[in-house]
C-alpha cells in the first residue's frame, strides 16, 4: 500500500507542476472565486432580510454551511471531477490502455491523475466562510465537535467521490457522457441550504441518491450542535457501502473495456 | 415544404431571408431532435437552479404567514416554473462557444458564407428550441403537479408572452455575442462574462423576483437591459401589469435589441479584422 501512495503522489506533484506553468489563470480563478462568493453572500443576505431563521437555521449558521459547500466544491472540481472527464473521455477513445496496464491499482490511478491546482482556491475560500460563519455563531466547539466534522468531512468527500466514479463508470456501458459534469453542477447546488428545507422525495434523493445531504448538511450540523450519533453511524455505514459497491462497479466496468486496438 | 411559388429572376431580398431562416430552423430542430436524451439531462440540471430558489422562498413564505413582499407560495412557484421556460428560450450561443470558434477556425467557413454570421447562429439556435420546449413541457407538467402553482392567465398576458420572450432571447443573443467577440482579443474573456451572469443574477430577476430586491436595486434594474430578459416576460404571463407597462417593456425590448444589433455590427467590422486562423 504505501508504494501506492508514493505513486499517487507523484501524480499530483506532476499534476500540480503542470498548472503551475499558467500562472495567469491563478488571477482569473481567485476573481472567479470571488464574484462566486460575492453572489452567495448577496443572497444569504437577501434571504435573512426576509426571515430571522430558515427552517431553524439562522444566518452564521448558514454561512457555516455555506462555507462547506464551497469548500466540497472546492474538492470535486479540483481533484475528483478533472480525473472523472479524463476517464470518461478515456473509455471513449480507448486511451484507457495507458492507465490499466500499468503495475498499480488501475483505480487508484485513474482517479489521482489530474490536479486543476487554482481550483483549490475554493478550499481555502470555503475554509475562511466556515471561520467567519463560526465566529458569528459565538459557540465554542470541543474537540469532540471538531472530531466529529473533520470525520464527517472526510466521509462526505469519500461518498461524492465514489457517486462520480459509479457515475463514471457508466461510461463503460453508455458511449454519450458529456451532459454530466453540466448535470452535478446543477444538482450539487442545492447543497447551498440545508436539506431539510426539501420535500421528502428530494430530500431523500439528495441523501441516499447523489450523497449531497451528507457530504454537506451533515458535516454543518456537527458545528452547529444539531448532530446526533445515529446520523454519525449512518454516515460511517452509507460510506461503506459506497465504497464497496463502486469498487464492484468499477471491476464490473473495467472488463467491458476493450481497448484501442481491439 | 416550398415556401413560395417560383419567382421570376431575383427573389426578393426579404423573401430570401424567410426562407433561409426557416430552412435553417428546420434543420437545426431536426439535428437537435437526434440528441433528445442528452439534450434531457441537460434541462434537468438546469432546472435544479429554479427549483432550490423555489423551495427557499416557499419555505420562507410558509413560515411568514405566507407571503414575502406580497408573493404567496403559489406565487413563487408560477414565478419560477414560468421562469425555466423563459430560461429555455434566452439560452444562446455563449462566450466559452466563441473561445471554441475562434481557436479551432470554425470562424473561418462562416466567414465565406454571404451572409452575417449572426443570422445563422439567430436561426439555429431559435429551431433547438423548438425542440427544448417540447422536451420541456412534462417537466412543467412534474413541477407544477409538485409545487402546485397559482396561475391567473389573462388572454392578453397569453398573447403578448410570445414577443416577450422572442425579445428576451434577441437581446441576450446581442449581449452575448458582444461578450463572445471579445475573444478575438483576449483569450481571458471568461472573466468578462462571468461578470455578466453575475449582473444578470441580481439584476434581471433571475435570482428572486424583483420585487424582493431593495428599492435602489431595482431603480437601477429599470435603466439596464438584464430585466427585459427574465423578469418582464415572466410578469406578463405572472403579473399582472398594465396595458402601459407591456407597451413599455415591449418598447424597451425593441430598444435594447437595437442598441445590441448597432453595437455588434460595429464591433464585427473590427472583430473580423483582427481575425486570423490557422487553414486547414
Amino acid at each position: 500500500m504505501p508504494r501506492a501512495l508514493t505513486v499517487a503522489w507523484l501524480y499530483v506533484r506532476i499534476g500540480a507542476m503542470n498548472e503551475l506553468q499558467y500562472r495567469a489563470n491563478f488571477i482569473v480563478a481567485l476573481f472567479q472565486a470571488l464574484l462566486a462568493l460575492a453572489v452567495a453572500l448577496v443572497v444569504l443576505s437577501l434571504v435573512y432580510a426576509h426571515t430571522t431563521e430558515l427552517n431553524g437555521w439562522t444566518e452564521p449558521q448558514l454561512l457555516c454551511l455555506l462555507g462547506i459547500q464551497i469548500l466540497m466544491g472546492g474538492i470535486i472540481n479540483a481533484v475528483i471531477q478533472p480525473n472523472m472527464e479524463r476517464l470518461m473521455e478515456e473509455i471513449g477513445d480507448g486511451k484507457l490502455d495507458h492507465a490499466i496496464t500499468k503495475p498499480e491499482d488501475a483505480q487508484l490511478l485513474v482517479s489521482v491523475r489530474e490536479l486543476r491546482i487554482w481550483r483549490t482556491i475554493d478550499i481555502i475560500t470555503g475554509a475562511i466562510v466556515i471561520g467567519v460563519g463560526l465566529t458569528q455563531l459565538h459557540r465554542g466547539l470541543s474537540p469532540g465537535d471538531w472530531l466529529a466534522f473533520a470525520l464527517l468531512l472526510v466521509l462526505g468527500g469519500v461518498m461524492l467521490y465514489c457517486f462520480l466514479l459509479i457515475l463514471t463508470t457508466g461510461a463503460f456501458w453508455v458511449v454519450r457522457m458529456g451532459f454530466l459534469p453540466d448535470l452535478f453542477e446543477g444538482v450539487y447546488q442545492t447543497g447551498r441550504w440545508p436539506i431539510g428545507i426539501y420535500p421528502d422525495w428530494l430530500r431523500y434523493s439528495l441523501t441516499f441518491l447523489v450523497p449531497i445531504g451528507f457530504a454537506i448538511t451533515v458535516p454543518a450540523e456537527a458545528l452547529t450542535a444539531r448532530l446526533q450519533g445515529n446520523t454519525v453511524l449512518l454516515a460511517i455505514g452509507f460510506a461503506i457501502v459506497l465504497v464497496t459497491v463502486s469498487r464492484w462497479f468499477w471491476r464490473r466496468g473495467l472488463r467491458r473495456y476493450s481497448g484501442a486496438s481491439a | 415544404m416550398t415556401l413560395s411559388a417560383p419567382v421570376r429572376g431575383q427573389p426578393s431580398p426579404l423573401r430570401a431571408m424567410i426562407d433561409f431562416y426557416l430552412t435553417m430552423m428546420r434543420t437545426a430542430i431536426q439535428t437537435q431532435f437526434q440528441y433528445r436524451a442528452a439534450t434531457y439531462m441537460y434541462l434537468l440540471g438546469m432546472v435544479a437552479e429554479p427549483v432550490i430558489y423555489l423551495v427557499v422562498w416557499t419555505t420562507i413564505a410558509r413560515t411568514h404567514g405566507g407571503q414575502v413582499a406580497g408573493i404567496t407560495a403559489g406565487g413563487f412557484a408560477a414565478y419560477y416554473i414560468v421562469w425555466t421556460l423563459v430560461r429555455n428560450v434566452n439560452i444562446v450561443f455563449t462566450p466559452y462557444g466563441w473561445e471554441w470558434r475562434i481557436r479551432e477556425g470554425q470562424l473561418s467557413g462562416q466567414l465565406l458564407r454571404p451572409l452575417h454570421p449572426i443570422h445563422y447562429d439567430i436561426a439555429e439556435f431559435a429551431g433547438g428550441k423548438v425542440i427544448w420546449v417540447l422536451l420541456y413541457l412534462p417537466i412543467a407538467i412534474g413541477l407544477t403537479l409538485v409545487f402546485k402553482p397559482t396561475f391567473d392567465l389573462t388572454p392578453l398576458g397569453l398573447v403578448v408572452f410570445f414577443p416577450a420572450i422572442v425579445g428576451a432571447y434577441l437581446i441576450r443573443t446581442m449581449n452575448l455575442w458582444l461578450l463572445g467577440m471579445v475573444t478575438f482579443w483576449t483569450t481571458r474573456g471568461s472573466a468578462i462574462f462571468e461578470t455578466y451572469i453575475m449582473a444578470e443574477l441580481l439584476l434581471s430577476g433571475r435570482l428572486v423576483p424583483l420585487q424582493l430586491m431593495p428599492g435602489w436595486v431595482q431603480a437601477i434594474a429599470n435603466w439596464l437591459p438584464f430585466k427585459w430578459t427574465f423578469f418582464f416576460p415572466i410578469e406578463v404571463l405572472v403579473g399582472h401589469p398594465s396595458s402601459a407597462s407591456l407597451l413599455i417593456g415591449l418598447g424597451m425590448q425593441v430598444f435594447w435589441t437595437a442598441v445590441g444589433a448597432g453595437l455588434v455590427w460595429l464591433l464585427w467590422r473590427a472583430s473580423v479584422r483582427h481575425y486570423t486562423a490557422v487553414g486547414n
